[in-house]
């Protein structure tokens, strides 16, 4: 089994992170993670997925979501390839004696303190998924008191977009010039 | 049906002028609150519409007049309960990869999600088993979601479209503006195979010495089965026939094994475990074809064609995948084989003694019941015969089933409709239904059980009084006659709930009488042939013929479930003479 960062590209219609979330649960693919947004052409959204799975699923994953119809297009990007980020929000106890303590991890992890009061702050941090994992396991030892995640988001390297080079569909002539297609032959 | 394109309408009449716009002459439905507006302007459309009695009739009908025609069936409800009951048929017809158009009314937009009366939310419900829905609650919306439901059902690999419409959008006005082509930026089935994949498969089977032609469901769908026997008799390979494709295929060519799969040939299933390359067209290695995967056809390559790319290496890896329509799939592998052919032609002779020799030890057949009862079998392999050749024959589900596939000679596509993938019981009468609305002059026989009968039987009320005239055989075993063969075979012969009584309860002729049909009986076996003669000879009604029959008889050969093809028994406890093959 290993991770992979898919992004898919839908259109923005209703119901259309239903059918993804539906062919995962009933075809029994693990999401590990999920982003949804909008993107710069506002008739399609984004999800990013990531997913762990052996190579031969990871090909019957993408096959399947290709055939969901609001499904347009769908790319692996690789670590290498992508910029990968996900924002943690992590509250966390600090008083006065072991803020010291605390601004140092933050600043190590270039994190920020984005919320206080005498009892606790909440960090900020975005960034590929090990260092978040690395700044948590720093953060553990002031105690947490409550953590939120996003799912991964992920963007390829270099001056193309994803829809450059899938949103061309081809014209199918309507049934109206002579009925449905004729397969009695 | 453009010439309206301007035209203020209603939606729902906007509704209607698509279907016709779609080419579409027949519909089965039911009227009920939310659909109401549709069934007004229908009432003026040439477009027939046939008033079932449940609206899963409505949806298998559509299904079986789909495979018929292999254009797309079409089936309307209202909302809540009316389209809840198209659950099974939309969920058979996914299966199947039958393309069909559900329309179903939904409650007005503004009560959407209020737990309206009546309401149940059908998109959501048919997701996994529609090929794509709609819910339209602008009347704007509805040609366009018309057409491209039609386009969807149809093209690539077939399958269900719904599309579900708020009352307020049949109600309001629009203009009509049908679309004059349709593009979808995420649905774009690839026709064409790669001239490497098609290369491939040739240099492959040129090499091959013991290939077989293993033949789904999707020969059919995509009409390639003039192109199936030029390339079986170019090759001269064995052919064998799913469930689903039986009549892809002339099942007296002497190049056809049979059916491979639980209750398939012992020549079908062996020459997938023997060969060391299967030509797979059309077919998706369920679990009834392969039995235990790892031990499926251990020794072959696979050649994998099929319009869904998703089903390739889904169960078994491809070494040669093509993905395209079969018919021009077969088409370009035709003149590629010849040319590979030509510089290398293995010799397929001592292939083809072997697995004829293994048709001819291992026929199927049956043993007359004991008690001098009638043979289940015996009667559908006589309906087989007196038949006409074109009859279209329609099975439901169980043992009847099985004994349809094998005891009849399936010469021509499109003459067997079941329901293979789903299996579900009940789908028999309402399917023949759809098929001889499809085909109004050709014979349509149900093979029915008596507990599939019972549970879709009141179409026939529909066919008595639409001219719609079936012929119905009760293959009347009194029994869940497939569970009870698993409960005499894995469960010590504890028959738990399997005993329907159906020889005491219902009388199926003065039933069949109550419908508007004509009802028989036949219980000695030397009056089989007049019985049929006698259901052949009545055109104008439907007829229902009760072919009460002995209740052990069992469905052989058999893998049985999750077992390896190798361990195929030709009856209880009886494996092949395996030692005097030489295999």
């Amino acid at each position: 089994m290993s991770k992979h960062t898919l992004a898919v590209l839908v259109e923005n219609s209703p119901g259309v992170l239903a059918r993804v979330a539906g062919l995962f649960s009933r075809r029994a693919y693990n999401i590990e993670s999920l982003a949804v947004g909008p993107t710069e052409n506002s008739a399609i959204s984004r999800i990013t997925l990531v997913i762990d799975v052996q190579k031969h699923a990871l090909e019957q994953v993408i096959r399947q979501l290709d055939k969901l119809i609001n499904v347009i297009h769908i790319a692996e990007l690789t670590s290498e390839d992508s910029i990968q980020s996900e924002l943690l929000l992590v509250k966390i106890s600090a008083t006065d004696k072991n803020r010291f303590d605390v601004d140092a991890v933050v600043e190590t992890y270039e994190a920020k303190i984005v919320d206080q009061d005498g009892t606790s702050v909440t960090v900020e941090a975005t960034g590929e998924p090990s260092k978040l994992e690395d700044l948590l396991k720093a953060l553990e030892k002031f105690g947490v008191i409550e953590l939120v995640q996003s799912g991964l988001v992920a963007l390829e390297r270099g001056s193309t977009a994803l829809s450059d080079r899938t949103l061309s569909p081809q014209s199918i002539p309507t049934a109206d010039d002579g009925g449905q297609a004729d397969y009695q032959n | 049906m453009a010439t309206y394109n301007g035209t203020s309408m209603s939606g729902a009449s906007a509704l209607v002028k698509s279907l016709e716009a779609s080419g579409v002459e027949v519909a089965f439905g039911i009227p009920g609150g939310a659909v109401l507006p549709l069934y007004d302007p229908l009432f003026d459309s040439k477009l027939r519409h046939i008033l079932v009695r449940h609206e899963q009739g409505a949806g298998h009908a559509a299904t079986g007049y789909a495979q018929v025609t292999g254009r797309a069936g079409v089936c309307i409800a209202t909302s809540g309960p009316g389209a809840t009951n198209l659950v099974t048929p939309l969920a058979d017809a996914a299966m199947d990869s039958v393309p069909l158009v559900a329309i179903t009314g939904q409650v007005p937009s503004a009560a959407i999600g209020t737990d309206a009366f009546q309401e149940a939310d059908i998109r959501g419900i048919t997701m996994p088993f529609t090929k794509h829905n709609f819910l339209v609650t602008n009347p704007n919306d509805i040609p366009r979601a018309i057409a491209e439901a039609f386009y969807i059902a149809t093209s690539g690999r077939p399958g269900p479209v719904l599309v579900d419409v708020s009352k307020d959008a049949l109600q309001a006005q629009t203009t009509f503006d049908f679309p004059s082509s349709i593009s979808l930026a995420g649905y774009n089935p690839q026709i064409a195979p790669t001239n490497q994949a098609i290369e491939d498969a040739a240099a492959l089977i040129a090499r091959s010495s013991k290939p077989v032609f293993y033949v789904g469901g999707g020969v059919i769908k995509a009409n390639a089965h003039r192109e199936l026997l030029e390339l079986a008799e170019l090759l001269g390979a064995p052919v064998v026939t799913t469930l689903m494709a039986l009549g892809s295929f002339p099942g007296s060519h002497p190049l056809h094994l049979g059916m491979p799969g639980m209750h398939g040939t012992v020549a079908a299933v062996t020459s997938l475990q023997k060969a060391d390359l299967l030509i797979t067209l059309g077919a998706r290695f369920d679990d009834r074809v392969t039995g235990k995967l790892s031990t499926f056809a251990q020794n072959a390559k696979i050649i994998h064609a099929d319009i869904d790319p998703a089903e390739i290496s889904k169960n078994r890896f491809a070494d040669v995948p093509i993905i395209g329509d079969l018919k021009v799939t077969i088409k370009a592998l035709i003149p590629a084989l010849t040319k590979a052919l030509a510089k290398n032609r293995p010799d397929l002779t001592p292939w083809l003694r072997q697995m004829n020799s293994l048709r001819d030890k291992y026929p199927l057949g049956f043993d007359n019941p004991p008690d001098g009862a009638v043979s289940p079998q015996s009667v559908i392999q006589r309906i087989g015969k007196i038949s006409d050749p074109d009859t279209i024959y329609v099975a439901g589900v169980g043992q009847h089933q099985m004994w349809a596939s094998q005891f009849v000679s399936y010469e021509k596509p499109r003459t067997w409709l079941n329901s293979g993938g789903l299996g579900t019981m009940g789908y028999a009468v309402p399917a023949a239904m759809g098929a001889k609305v499809a085909a109004p002059d050709t014979t349509v026989w149900a093979i029915d059980g008596d507990g599939c009968f019972q549970m879709t039987n009141q179409e026939l009320t529909t066919c008595a009084l639409n001219n719609i005239p079936i012929k119905v055989a009760i293959i009347n075993n009194e029994s869940l006659g497939m569970v009870r063969q698993w409960q005499t075979l894995f469960y010590e012969s504890r028959y738990s709930n399997t005993n329907l009584e159906s020889k005491r309860v219902p009388n199926f002729p003065m039933l069949a009488e109550a419908m508007g049909c004509v009802g028989l009986s036949c219980d000695r076996p030397e009056d089989v042939d007049k019985t049929i003669e006698k259901a052949m000879s009545i055109n104008d009604q439907p007829v229902v013929v009760d072919f009460r029959v002995h209740r052990d008889a069992m469905v052989w050969p058999m893998v049985a479930a999750g077992a390896s093809n190798d361990d195929i028994q030709i009856a209880r406890q009886t494996a092949p003479d395996w030692d005097s093959q030489e295999l």
